[in-house]
């Protein structure tokens, strides 16, 4: 009698919970093959925008790295001319490196930029092996070219 | 961006890496390096290593939602000595550098960190006297993450990235380099010194 009472019922209980969860959806999220959604403002890797007619938006005033507080971006600026056009200001980044090992992603460059140049994307897969390769030059960030139509 | 493009295949058993163990049939052949790299690759204990903010999202990341264990990482342990990762989950300052030293040296080989967040990395934002400015300083790191703090599916992407580099990683090519029986006194001492 006390072996049931001790044992087998303690047992049949936790089964019970068991039983209970069987039905149930599965919270986990197979994440390789299966991703969550995201939340609209979520802020990871940045992406250099472009206008619709393909010239850069960013026009090289620092405010991004004067507004981040982990000191991680880069601008070195340069001259538009009729020639090289790359934006349609006076200057253009010829430099835009950002450390991405240091950055925060608080979000603040994007909310000092001007033009709106510089925005925070939902892409998250960003470790790596060398911490060289974290710094994210223009190239990298760069918005590929809009297609022609 | 060309940067992403290789990780595609992480963890699609199909397609065979190098280093994976390939399928033919009813028979196996494989190295018995190739066989201790997969066994190394799929049962990565991580040390419990908290050390501020990321130190939540990590224990998020073994939560029944993201769910570390479906890479065999499930078993966080609390001794060194039972450990194979350490995951540097926060800012590590100047008086807990040592402490995370000799917790390393405690670790048998083969042993493998991962520098989760912007702090542990860099530094972050805390670029005064009193940080690190980069765990690597004081330990080899073998994977990087960013994000402050990065996300569950940020550092689970990085011990897939992990479990990549340990299945494609030079493997020890005799008894003496697989190092089963910890650091001879020698070796020690020079970590000492």
């Amino acid at each position: 009698m006390g072996l049931l009472k001790e044992v087998a019922k303690p047992i049949m209980a936790g089964f019970g919970i068991t039983r209970r969860r069987i039905g149930q959806e599965k919270v986990t999220i197979s994440y390789p093959e299966q991703r969550r959604e995201q939340f609209p403002r979520t802020r990871w890797r940045h992406v250099l925008t472009r206008y619709e007619s393909g010239l850069e938006r960013c026009i090289g005033c620092s405010l991004c790295a004067g507004a981040c507080p982990a000191r991680c971006i880069y601008v070195e600026a340069a001259e538009n001319t009729d020639e090289a056009r790359f934006s349609p200001g006076e200057r253009y980044a010829v430099r835009y490196e950002i450390n991405m090992i240091r950055c925060i992603f608080c979000g603040f460059c994007q909310e000092a930029c001007p033009t709106g140049a510089i925005v925070l994307r939902n892409d998250f897969e960003l470790a790596n092996y060398k911490r060289e390769d974290f710094i994210y030059t223009k190239e990298m960030l760069l918005q590929p070219m809009p297609a022609r139509s | 961006m060309p940067k992403r493009v290789e990780t595609v295949t992480l963890h699609d058993s199909g397609t065979p890496v190098l280093g994976d163990v390939q399928k033919g049939g009813g028979v196996i052949l494989t190295s018995v390096d190739t066989l201790i790299s997969q066994a190394r690759a799929n049962s990565l204990w991580p040390l419990t290593f908290g050390l501020a903010c990321c130190a939540i999202e990590m224990m998020a990341t073994a939560t029944a939602r993201f769910d570390l264990a479906r890479f065999g990482s499930e078993a966080f342990r609390a001794t060194p000595r039972q450990a194979d990762v350490m995951i540097i989950a926060g800012r590590v300052s100047k008086k807990m550098a040592p402490v995370m030293r000799q917790i390393y040296d405690q670790m048998p080989e083969p042993k493998w960190v991962i520098s989760m967040g912007a702090c542990a990395s860099t530094g972050g934002v805390y670029n005064n006297y009193a940080i690190v400015q980069g765990a690597d300083q004081i330990v080899p790191v073998d994977v990087y993450v960013p994000g402050c703090p990065p996300s569950p599916d940020a550092l689970i992407y990085a011990v897939m990235k992990l479990q990549e580099k340990i299945k494609r990683g030079r493997n020890p090519q005799n008894w003496k380099e697989l190092k089963m029986f910890g650091n001879s006194p020698e070796q020690q001492e020079q970590v000492v010194a």
